[in-house]
């Protein structure tokens, strides 16, 4: 649980807690964005278990989706889905 | 070079190991403390690259692997009580406690769910207020502002049935611990890039220079590794020992501010236990006074539970360095991902389950 996955912002969704959508290589997940409030729509974000902790740019975070894709039962580990083949 | 050639930019790789090689001129010892390098370094083969005698001593980096024992038993006394809930990260229901793990108690009619963030837990809790939600709240400062977010949520939401079960872990008195053991051989580290993305790297400054040794945060890609072991045996050599920044794409000295805040009002400093390391003082995050009622050791009374390890595990050895899995009898035999006997084979981020994934053999 201690790998940081990064992806998009997709949605982002104001209240008590400020939510959003991220897209993950294909895989969407509801994030909490509280720790990011830097953070726009179509930023990359590095998550944690749920939650955003820093902004990376789109290289960035396309060259460590590559990585963690080659390490076994990384992504299905933390996202609970493996990646769809060929995604970004 | 057998693998160099799967790199992002290859090329680059080679400079990096040339350059490593044109500057090392003694036998080096680093190690890593985070399981996402443990396992880059190993899979891609880099700890074979280095010159000769150099060695990356894998450190202490995955947060299943160092939570106690006693706390596995304290979650399966939890999780088989009828009236919880018992939510986790995935990577902890295959970790075996003293007798069973989390997964085989599900199979046997535990409520035990798998949940992606502590989040889901906290609203899990809301959507069933005749059950007490329970959440595993393990890891290292990269998942501590997540639990601490969930504990916030859910007293401002006013819940009574949502507690943690606390084993939070810190890496800088890891490193500390490491390098007061008298038979230390770990001249410089590389610090992870992620936990430094949350606490920034001003703890490591007065470590490094304590105890004259080069820090150097660095990221979880091949290339970045290189580099980072790179710029520390360029300190090494040039007898330097300072907190160099690798991994500038994703940290800021400062770090994460509002992460740390939310952290700093949820827990507070406490002595942690570390799964074959021993107690290590100030060395994890408990509940803060203020949010004691969400601690799930005082709710269900577990806090008296004491537990052994397996005889046949070498994870401490493993855990400090002082062993690689390798050396270890049940390695591949008797262990194995399937059957693990220690938590290092379990968890993704573990380094016998990285040797064995990559198919090391003894």
């Amino acid at each position: 649980m201690c790998l940081g996955i990064p992806g998009r912002i997709t949605e982002i969704t104001d209240g008590d807690l400020t939510m959003g959508i991220v897209d993950f290589g294909g895989i969407r997940k509801d994030v909490c964005l509280a720790y990011t409030p830097e953070a726009a729509i179509g930023d990359y974000v590095i998550v944690h278990v749920g939650f955003a902790i820093t902004t990376v740019d789109q290289e960035e975070a396309h060259r460590t989706l590559e990585v963690l894709r080659a390490m076994d039962g990384a992504i299905e580990g933390e996202l609970g889905e493996p990646l769809p083949e060929g995604s970004p | 070079m057998k693998y160099l050639d799967e790199y992002r930019d290859p090329v680059l790789a080679r400079r990096l190991l040339a350059e490593l090689r044109a500057t090392a001129t003694r036998p080096w010892a680093l190690m890593e403390v985070c399981g996402g390098q443990t396992h880059t370094l190993v899979r891609q083969g880099i700890d074979e690259l280095l010159p000769a005698g150099m060695r990356m001593i894998h450190g202490p980096g995955c947060p299943v692997c160092v939570t106690p024992l006693e706390l596995l038993d304290k979650a399966l006394r939890i999780a088989e009580r009828p009236d919880v809930i018992f939510t986790s990260f995935g990577d902890m229901l295959r970790v075996p406690g003293s007798r069973t793990d989390l997964l085989a108690l599900k199979a046997r009619g535990a409520d035990v769910r798998v949940v992606y963030s502590p989040i889901d837990a906290v609203r899990l809790a809301q959507r069933e207020p005749d059950r007490q939600v329970v959440f595993f709240a393990v890891g290292f400062e990269t998942t501590a502002p997540a639990n601490a977010m969930a504990v916030l949520r859910a007293a401002d939401l006013g819940l009574t049935n949502f507690s943690i079960l606390v084993s939070h872990v810190l890496v800088p008195p890891a490193i500390t611990a490491i390098l007061d053991a008298p038979d230390c051989e770990v001249q410089g580290f590389l610090a992870a890039g992620h936990v430094c993305a949350v606490m920034g790297w001003t703890e490591y400054e007065p470590i490094a220079a304590r105890y004259r040794v080069p820090i150097v945060v660095t990221g979880f890609e091949p290339l970045d590794l290189l580099e980072g072991i790179l710029l520390a045996v360029r300190q090494l050599e040039a007898g330097h020992a300072t907190v160099e920044n690798q991994y500038a794409r994703a940290v800021r000295r400062s770090g994460n501010t509002e992460a740390q805040d939310a952290i700093r009002r949820v827990f507070r400093v406490t002595d942690r236990a570390w799964r074959g390391i021993g107690t290590i003082p100030t060395s994890g995050l408990g509940l803060a006074d203020e949010y004691a009622e969400f601690d799930a050791e005082r709710r269900f009374d577990v806090l008296d539970i004491r537990a052994a390890e397996h005889p046949d595990c070498i994870a401490g050895r493993i855990l400090t360095g002082s062993a690689v899995p390798t050396d270890c009898a049940a390695y591949g035999a008797a262990c194995t991902p399937r059957t693990p006997l220690g938590a290092p084979m379990v968890s993704t981020e573990g380094t016998c389950a990285a040797f064995f994934s990559a198919g090391r053999t003894r």
